[in-house]
């Protein structure tokens, strides 16, 4: 039997050098990882978005070959989705979750490490094929488009490797879900109740569900590719009675959650940050909760929204034109709410709020492009152009990625124990958000205009807009150095954080020192 | 060495999730390359693919073993129970749905696929133009007539026989279950045995009736989408059996050995949780892929 002891934080013994992140067991340090595989990954797919804006500079052929630029586009959908917005919620809710809720740790600390070591290895898959056969140039990486439809996936020869890629991110993230349900719904501290938990806990807890749901019909998805191509199943080929539709059907009943398992812990964020920096209570704290589990249930009855133009029957087009746009009003049940929490609050403007503020104007500005696409007739016009490229970047960028931003800065110096420089984030945070602009809102004319996504040239006619958005393009990649330089030098040092960092913060997390101990709480808080 | 944080366990740093995650990528990384259009000598990399496996089964033992040694060691009080009821139970839940996106795939071609390969619907003009020759009917294997002429399994045969083993066996695990609770060993290790030799007779008479579809009835896999549905359905809720199988000989072992108490058997439950788990994604099947055909 094992000896047990009892003893404080201070004196935990854990191996130091690589080994501490090898073999942890803690949420904080798996939190970290998270986050920095997260970081890694958004450089790497963002530099291949550069490579994109490059070539598309102008028209005509000059950097790279239309297979490569393919290559490019498929790897950066799939690394931002995959490596860099998923594990970076991941590794807020690593960070965050058990200090939000007053328990010592997740509740389930192997398996945590399991989840977050399982990534580089699928990574390493993924992007195996591109190194094969001595050219890199010949762009032996996957390049069928993020979405990865048959029967064009179905020619590639390195399939193999990116279903095996897909299944281990889909077990990594499974066993991360069923974690955070497992810590949510176990280890909430005396008085926590399901309604007293912060919005941030809420909307992880719905969000893990949804990829409990989905991702085993992913792994479902690509097993039937894998048996297609290698094994002579004939699930996607009309010849055996199969249908190339049906992977389109399977595949978004996954990817349409998925987007909302992208933007739902973001909004999570935006609920913790506007009251602090409003000084108020959320507005409607049970609406949002009510609102982003409507948004869960909605995510599972509107996928063929995305197949509008595939040849459904058009009683199929209406149910999901109607379904889809129904999606709007819980959403706009959160944006209201929001607003009504800034509305006569003492606010201030530090990075975090700016993050959050930024979020809610422009992801609402792509939610309304959302419901342009959504409406079946109208999307016969937009479908596979830029337009829906300018809709899904506002979503993810503005919505998503702004909020990972917005909290990373919000408890960076609850991780770190010091304070960033607010010069720093404040100048971040402008450059992005304009560069963001400068890149992306053209795209909604070029698109409208008829330019095709996913296409390495284009007409004379684009090339202004084109050129806009490069420039807009490599402004947004060098001003995320300043994102690096920022948090190196808050880990590094800088003005000592207080215990509750922010004026108006409320929450367990802000009762624990700055840095956080090892361990959150060795004994439960009391939650009045 | 371990510690207890407040009461709850929180175990110490482990190395084998990182040896589990060695072990996946070698399997997959393994098998990729054993595939064709990978690598200049494709079934040279099955040894990695088995070493793969090799490393999985020794972090299966070394993982479990560490977490059965600390459980009969009392480290894990009823909250730390809870995580581990609620992890299976969700993890039960994803399993359902990767069953569902088959059975959705079964559904999907039954109801939409094939018809409108005959024409139905809008499909008129597809038909005409590209299949005039095709009626659609199911069992199908498409207009291409994949695979050649088959039959299909007759219900009434050995899937009605495994239909009952099935059941039975989920009568015998509960008979089980009774014997921990009310401390009768013998009751609960005679259930056990009882499940498991159900459970491997399953398997068994399962790929009997696979050599016989291939052998007899020329139903393959690549038999269209009556083989994929059939084989790919089939064939991972096998696997599933066969896991179940191997998890409850663990359990049975353990009852032996003298683990598990009237209140404290976890692993028990989860175990006989996912056997029930099968027996009804084999009800799905025995109604859907055989007897409504």
């Amino acid at each position: 039997m094992s000896e047990t002891m009892t003893h404080d934080a201070h004196h935990e013994e854990h191996p130091g050098g690589i080994k501490r992140w090898l073999f942890t067991t803690n949420h904080k340090d798996i939190g970290t990882l998270y986050l920095w595989f997260s970081f890694i990954m958004f450089f790497v797919a963002g530099f291949m978005a550069l490579v994109i804006r490059a070539e598309l500079f102008q028209p005509g052929i000059q950097i790279v070959d239309p297979n490569f630029f393919n290559m490019m586009t498929t790897l950066h959908g799939l690394i931002m989705v995959f490596g860099a917005i998923m594990p970076a919620f991941v590794g807020l809710a690593n960070w965050q979750i058990p200090m939000m809720i007053g328990a010592p740790d997740m509740a389930l600390p192997r398996m945590n490490n399991w989840s977050f070591w399982i990534l580089p290895f699928a990574a390493t898959l993924l992007v195996a094929p591109m190194f094969m056969g001595g050219n890199f140039m010949a762009g032996q990486g996957p390049a069928f488009g993020w979405t990865f439809y048959e029967p064009l996936s179905g020619q590639y020869g390195h399939l193999a490797f990116f279903v095996f890629a897909v299944h281990l991110l889909g077990f990594s993230s499974i066993m991360g879900s069923i974690n955070i349900i497992a810590t949510i719904l176990n280890m909430r501290a005396p008085g926590m109740t399901l309604m007293k938990m912060p919005l941030f806990v809420w909307t992880w807890l719905i969000t893990a569900f949804l990829l409990i749901a989905v991702m085993p019909v992913l792994a479902g998805a690509v097993t039937m590719m894998l048996t297609d191509k290698y094994f002579g199943t004939t699930f996607f080929i009309a010849a055996g009675g199969g249908d190339p539709v049906l992977f389109q059907h399977v595949f978004w009943f996954f990817g349409h959650p998925e987007v909302y398992i992208m933007v739902l812990p973001a909004f999570g964020v935006i609920s913790q940050i506007i009251p602090t920096f409003a000084r108020k209570p959320l507005f409607g704290y049970a609406s949002m909760v009510y609102a982003t589990a409507s948004i869960a249930f909605l995510s599972f009855i509107v996928w063929a929204h995305h197949m509008f133009t595939v040849g459904m029957p058009v009683a199929g087009e209406l149910y999901f034109m109607y379904a889809t746009v129904m999606i709007a009003v819980p959403t706009g049940v959160k944006v209201f709410n929001w607003a009504t929490t800034m509305w006569r609050g003492s606010m201030t403007f530090e990075t975090p709020m700016l993050w959050a503020i930024g979020s809610v104007f422009m992801f609402t500005f792509g939610g309304f492009t959302g419901l342009m696409l959504g409406v079946a007739p109208a999307d016969f016009q937009y479908h596979d152009s830029y337009f829906v490229v300018a809709h899904f970047h506002y979503t993810l960028i503005t919505g998503a990625w702004y909020g990972i931003i917005g909290g990373v800065m919000y408890w960076l110096p609850k991780w770190t124990g010091n304070m960033y420089s607010e010069k720093l984030g404040k100048t971040h945070f402008w450059l992005t958000a304009i560069a963001m602009n400068l890149t992306f809102f053209p795209m909604h004319f070029t698109g409208l205009a008829g330019m095709p996504r996913r296409t390495a040239d284009y007409p004379l006619q684009f090339t202004q807009f084109n050129q806009l958005s490069s420039v807009g393009a490599y402004i947004f990649g060098f001003s995320q150095l300043i994102l690096l330089y920022l948090i190196i030098k808050c880990i590094k040092g800088g003005k000592k954080a207080t215990n509750e960092v922010w004026e108006g913060a409320e929450g367990l997390e802000w009762t624990l020192p700055s840095p956080a101990p090892y361990h959150s709480f060795n004994t439960a808080p009391e939650v009045k | 060495m371990s510690s207890t944080h407040g009461e709850y366990y929180v175990p110490q740093p482990s190395h084998w999730p990182l040896v589990g995650s060695l072990g996946l990528f070698l399997v997959t990384g393994g098998l990729a390359l054993a595939l064709p259009g990978n690598a200049s000598d494709p079934m040279g990399n099955l040894g990695i693919m088995y070493t793969g496996f090799a490393v999985i089964i020794l972090m299966l033992f070394g993982w479990f073993g560490t977490v059965i040694r600390e459980s009969e060691g009392g480290l894990y009080n009823d909250q730390v129970d809870r995580s581990f009821r609620m992890g299976m139970s969700w993890f039960i839940f994803s399993e359902v749905m990767f069953f569902a996106a088959f059975f959705g795939a079964l559904y999907y071609i039954r109801t939409f696929s094939e018809p409108w390969l005959g024409g139905a619907g809008n499909n008129l003009q597809t038909h005409a133009w590209l299949y005039p020759e095709y009626t659609s009917t199911w069992p199908a294997n498409g207009p291409g007539n994949v695979g050649g002429n088959f039959r299909t399994m007759e219900a009434w045969g050995i899937p009605a026989i495994n239909t009952l083993i099935l059941l039975s066996s989920g009568v015998t695990v509960t008979w089980a279950h009774w014997g921990l609770k009310k401390a009768n060993r013998n009751q609960l290790i005679l259930g056990l045995l009882g499940t498991v030799v159900l459970g491997f007779t399953f398997v068994g008479l399962q790929a009997y009736e696979y050599i016989e579809a291939y052998h007899i009835y020329n139903l393959k896999l690549t038999s269209g989408a009556y083989g994929s549905t059939f084989f790919m359905l089939t064939g991972f809720h096998g696997l599933h059996v066969t896991i179940g199988a191997i998890m409850l000989t663990v359990v049975l072992l353990r009852s032996m050995k003298g683990h598990f108490t009237e209140e404290h058997h976890f692993a028990f439950e989860a175990a006989a949780w996912y056997w029930h788990f099968v027996d009804v994604v084999w009800l799905g099947l025995f109604i859907f892929v055989y007897w409504l055909v």
